[in-house]
């Protein structure tokens, strides 16, 4: 595609969040980007920071998805490369669930209309979640990006997202000069990142299901902002960037694990004191927690990120494990540090004496690379 | 570790941990300090000699090591892959929990382990029995302790057992995944050993008196996986657990009502209450066969329902002949 020549227009929606803040300046440093357009339809929460070094110059547009205004900035700006990030399980101003669906669906539609009407753009990158998965027990354990689920998310965020992807297929089949490139993300953490599964590992006790521990799958927020920047340039050579890959750090924890990890004590508890607890939690709005959240934290998903890693060619920098201990750390000491039941155990075998202490390997706590 | 008694000067000595910088409630301090002391004390003193008396030589490297599993336990520092397959619970913990059963219980006798190949991928096909998957069980204990490289059996468990809270967290963490291709062929993929029991709810809910006839091999997926997987197929037929739990009849209403395959009715149960729950202590004997190869196939084999139907056949004429000659030559039910 001509465009990269003469440099390239990116616009960006979903910017005042924070992982659309991080792709803006991430991507405006990249060289051969001439504009970055921000568009979403709040300012951004905090001040666009202006990177250190050479940057392309960025725009911010405050408007709705919803709206047909978009068509005038894509023509306004010659954009070429739309990432669209603003598919997110919150709404911005409202947490009305109707709305935020409104916003996820139609706000895409109107993007995807928008953009078939601009010749200009020739790449499109959606950002979408593992949970069109859905979490069942009778799926297999892990999801390749072909399986189709056996059990599709009724509602919700996981169902707005694979309606999305519905009308991103349609789009990509009326326009087929576009490089069109589905993310399916896993739970993105962060030391900061603000995803739903967040305010759950908040809470000082976490109640979970009894006799069910999911298997969990984390995606740090570094590597998130470099997939989609792989995604919205040229592929390198030998490797392909459109189609839909999933994007998770390698490596699976369970919610038990987590918990340990985090140093916060679990709440086993019957699945319908579950729900209901839930339900209250969201009706006096102290925590989130969605019903699609609560399949996954009873039932897990995993998915198979082999494209990701072969065709799409990234290996995400940090494995679950790892994210998660990024997470952990900038979280606070739960009420059970595990650095403090180390301790207790470690003076236990202390005591047993030098036999003891040499059987007892010092392994560090968070190997990172 | 004798060496290291020799080297190190004290016993009972508190060790500053590196690992365990933030030992900040000053009260829990105290507390934990107080009690090290005492049981230091109580150990290198008085009580030292009489525990060694009591759980033998060496119990201060077990008990060691039994900390350093506690404290990987408590801290999350452990390890599950994909399947949620927990290694360290299930040797240490779920293994060996199921090891008298197998050893002293049911006696098992196992022949042909060698035919499990030592690396790399293999389907184990087996006859399926007696009313609860204790024979899927026990041909896990006995593949870990009786091959050579303790290899783990990774099986193909009817969706059943992930809709049952509990059961699903334990079957997970043994290594067990749903009976679909998708994970079965990811398993053999990457190099695991698989069991499946292809008879699946007919096989190990059939009555008494059709004993030791292999009930139909499913629509052979497992062949398909195999091929796909290019895999060995090892044929294992399993003697004596048909008699654990003689089903003598089914509540069908009564399953129905639970949702349940069948509700079975034996000659202790539901007569004995809880009691009528233990299992009759058969003499078992778990044998492997040759294993049958698949890579002599070509690619597009799996795609061939004739061939898939052959072999599946051929698995299951095997596992029913090997189960006649066992019983033949078996003395008696219990011995």
């Amino acid at each position: 595609m001509g465009c990269s020549t003469v440099g390239v227009v990116v616009l960006v929606t979903g910017v005042a969040r924070h992982l659309g803040a991080r792709f803006v300046a991430e991507v405006r440093r990249r060289p051969g980007v001439d504009l970055v357009v921000g568009v979403d339809v709040q300012p951004p929460r905090l001040p666009v920071e202006e990177p250190a070094g050479p940057a392309a110059p960025y725009r911010f547009h405050q408007l709705d998805l919803r709206r047909p205004a978009l068509s005038r900035v894509l023509a306004e700006h010659r954009v070429d490369t739309v990432v669209h990030l603003s598919v997110s399980a919150t709404g911005l101003g409202s947490t009305n669930r109707s709305a935020v669906k409104e916003s996820n669906v139609i706000g895409t539609m109107q993007l995807l209309g928008a953009c078939q009407k601009a010749p200009g753009v020739s790449r499109l990158v959606v950002k979408s979640t593992t949970g069109v998965y859905g979490s069942a027990p009778r799926d297999p354990a892990v999801f390749s990006e072909r399986i189709q689920p056996k059990d599709p998310p009724g509602g919700g965020f996981a169902k707005d997202a694979s309606e999305v992807e519905g009308y991103v297929r349609g789009f990509a089949r009326r326009r087929p000069d576009v490089a069109v490139t589905v993310l399916r993300f896993a739970n993105i953490v962060g030391p900061d990142a603000d995803t739903p599964l967040s305010e759950y590992f908040a809470l000082p006790v976490l109640p979970t299901v009894l006799g069910y521990d999911p298997r969990l799958q984390f995606v740090h927020e570094d590597d998130a902002v470099a997939v989609l920047c792989r995604a919205s340039g040229e592929p390198e050579p030998g490797t392909v960037n459109t189609g839909t890959f999933n994007v998770a750090g390698e490596g699976v924890l369970l919610l038990s694990q987590c918990a340990r990890r985090l140093g916060r004590p679990t709440l086993p508890l019957l699945l319908p004191a579950v729900s209901w607890m839930a339900v209250l939690a969201r009706q006096t709005r102290l925590v989130d927690v969605s019903p699609e959240q609560l399949r996954l934290l009873t039932h897990g998903r995993v998915v198979d990120t082999t494209r990701l890693r072969e065709t799409f060619g990234y290996r995400p920098a940090f494995t679950t494990p790892e994210a998660f201990a990024d997470f952990a750390a900038a979280r606070g000491p739960g009420l059970l540090p595990p650095e403090r039941l180390a301790a207790v155990t470690d003076r236990l075998a202390a005591l047993l004496g030098p036999e003891g202490s040499a059987a007892v390997p010092n392994r560090p706590r968070r190997p990172r690379s | 570790m004798s060496a290291a008694a020799e080297n190190a000067p004290g016993r009972a000595k508190v060790i500053p941990i590196e690992s365990a910088p933030s030992w900040t409630s000053p009260e829990g301090a105290g507390l934990a300090d107080r009690l090290a002391g005492a049981v230091g004390g109580a150990l290198s003193g008085p009580l030292g000699p009489a525990a060694t008396r009591l759980f033998g030589k060496g119990w201060e490297g077990r008990a060691a090591e039994g900390l350093a599993f506690l404290r990987r336990r408590v801290t999350g520092d452990y390890e599950v892959d994909e399947f949620g397959f927990d290694r360290e619970l299930t040797e240490e913990v779920l293994l060996s929990l199921l090891r008298p059963l197998a050893e002293k219980y049911f006696r098992i006798d196992v022949q042909g382990v060698e035919n499990i190949p030592a690396e790399g991928g293999a389907l184990i096909v087996a006859n399926h029995s007696g009313t609860i998957p204790l024979d899927a069980l026990m041909t896990q204990v006995v593949i870990h302790d009786h091959h050579p490289n303790r290899r783990h059996l990774r099986m193909l468990a009817a969706d059943l057992v992930f809709v049952l809270p509990g059961i699903n967290e334990l079957a997970r963490k043994a290594g067990h995944t749903l009976a679909c291709n998708e994970d079965a062929q990811a398993l053999l993929e990457r190099g695991e050993v698989v069991g499946v029991w292809p008879e699946g709810f007919k096989g190990i809910g059939k009555p008494f008196s059709e004993r030791y006839k292999l009930q139909r091999f499913g629509r052979g997926g497992f062949v398909s996986s195999a091929l796909r997987a290019r895999v060995p197929i090892v044929p294992c037929s399993i003697v004596g657990a048909e008699e654990t739990y003689p089903m003598i009849g089914n509540v069908r209403t009564l399953a129905r009502l639970l949702g349940l395959p069948y509700v079975p009715i034996t000659p202790t149960f539901p007569w004995l209450g809880p009691v009528g729950m233990l299992p009759l202590p058969t003499k078992w004997t778990i044998r492997f066969g040759e294993p049958i190869a698949t890579d002599t196939y070509p690619a597009e084999a799996a795609e061939d329902p004739m061939l898939v139907f052959d072999l599946a056949d051929e698995v299951r004429e095997t596992i029913q002949h090997s189960l006649y000659q066992l019983l033949v030559q078996r003395r008696s039910v219990f011995f």
